[in-house]
């Protein structure tokens, strides 16, 4: 590998750092952890993303936008390669993104007990706005796949939270 | 005739495909008409899923046959005796619990069959399993709450939920039942075997039927034909209508 390709590399994941998540504008796709590679041969850009969840209507979204930011970048052939394995983790959710989530009042994914039972019991959710841990789950399913309804029996407000996954 | 490893493979992924499409439009058609508004999004959220496994199953069974059929032809450019979905899926929605008890039994399938699935041979079905299974044990975690609450309810919630549970038993035999096509699959380490899965899915389904106060189902005549129900046609009539109408209609 060419010494310039790597400088051109490191451009291309700072202008990925400036795209916002499409559902969580806070955080940007690669604090989301979705792009797993950037490759550039000196005339072909690859970029491997790998999708959140199988039916995220955000996904093409993604591919859209990675493709017009690179377009601007002045990049004309670019390939968004889509990889399923390894399956996308929100462990790979970085620790600054955690942060931004939860300022933004969404709690943070938090592991689960027992990940591979079905029916062990879900893990207890801290209140993005007051920290408390009496919490209740309002619905397991939200506005978005990757969200889940909650609400704080303590300052009885209700929040989303990003589930682990 | 013998068929060989790719037909094979064609023949697994349009099973595992087809049965994601048929259910994840099944749940669709509960969009706006849910218990209540969170059951309603959950409903919808679970369609998503479906379908989305759908997809990619359904393109990679189309770069296995290789003849260029995309997810889109194979889904809205096959007649229904072409499909290959479990029967169980197609089945109307006719109360919530028939919803539930449904994707209660698909559920545990489901999750039994992408955790073995997952270390297969094949990198590509290995990786795919892996991300449907996190989805799949989220499903389940929802659906068998269901069963729960429901057998466990009132008394008119136990009736309907048993009443599911006795209607669609008939269409497990169908479900369980190995493919011819599988035994190469799992001779060569790509798929697990179905008997295996058959027998974990029978005690894990009726162990969450017993403790949500419910009976077993009595075990009806065993069902070996392939066609579909009339239900299928209906179903794929209201699908397909756009691009049978419209060929090769885009947004």
């Amino acid at each position: 590998m060419q010494p310039d390709f790597i400088g051109i590399e490191e451009l291309v994941w700072e202008r990925l750092s400036l795209i916002p998540d499409p559902e969580v504008p806070v955080i940007s796709i690669l604090d989301l952890g979705v792009v797993r590679n950037v490759r550039y041969d000196g005339n072909n850009l690859e970029i491997v993303i790998t999708p959140t969840y199988t039916g995220c209507p955000a996904m093409s979204l993604f591919v859209a936008e990675i493709r017009a930011a690179m377009h601007d970048q002045g990049f004309d052939q670019v390939e968004i390669k889509i990889v399923y394995s390894p399956a996308w983790t929100t462990d790979w959710l970085s620790s600054v993104a955690k942060e931004k989530l939860r300022q933004y009042g969404i709690a943070p994914p938090v592991k689960d007990v027992d990940p591979e039972n079905p029916f062990a019991p879900p893990p207890v959710i801290p209140c993005p706005r007051c920290n408390s841990e009496d919490t209740t789950l309002v619905s397991q399913f939200g506005a978005t796949a990757c969200k889940s309804l909650y609400k704080c029996n303590t300052c009885k407000e209700p929040f989303e939270y990003f589930k682990h996954f | 005739m013998i068929m060989d490893t790719q037909q094979a493979l064609f023949q697994y992924c349009l099973r595992l495909g087809d049965t994601n499409l048929i259910l994840g439009h099944r749940l669709s058609e509960m969009c706006s008409r849910g218990p209540m508004l969170e059951e309603d999004i959950a409903l919808t959220n679970l369609a998503l899923d479906h379908i989305g496994q759908a997809e990619v199953l359904l393109q990679y069974a189309g770069e296995v046959e290789g003849k260029g059929r995309s997810e889109d032809d194979l889904s809205y450019l096959r007649p229904v005796d072409e499909f290959r979905n479990w029967r169980l899926v197609e089945q109307p929605n006719t109360d919530f619990a028939y919803v539930i008890a449904r994707q209660f039994m698909v559920d545990v399938y489901h999750c039994l069959l992408y955790q073995k699935l997952q270390k297969s041979n094949n990198e590509i079905l290995a990786g795919m399993a892996g991300r449907f299974l996190k989805e799949s044990i989220y499903h389940q975690r929802h659906s068998s709450a269901w069963v729960q609450r429901l057998g466990l309810g009132t008394a008119e919630s136990h009736r309907r939920i048993q009443q599911a549970f006795n209607d669609l038993w008939k269409h497990t035999p169908e479900m369980l039942a190995a493919k011819p096509y599988e035994k190469k699959l799992i001779d060569y380490g790509i798929v697990p075997d179905p008997e295996e899965l058959a027998l974990d899915w029978t005690v894990q389904v009726i162990r969450v039927i017993t403790q949500s106060g419910l009976r077993r189902p009595a075990d009806s005549f065993v069902e070996t034909y392939t066609a579909h129900t009339e239900h299928l046609g209906h179903l794929l009539a209201e699908m397909q209508y756009l691009q049978r109408s419209y060929p090769g209609a885009k947004w």
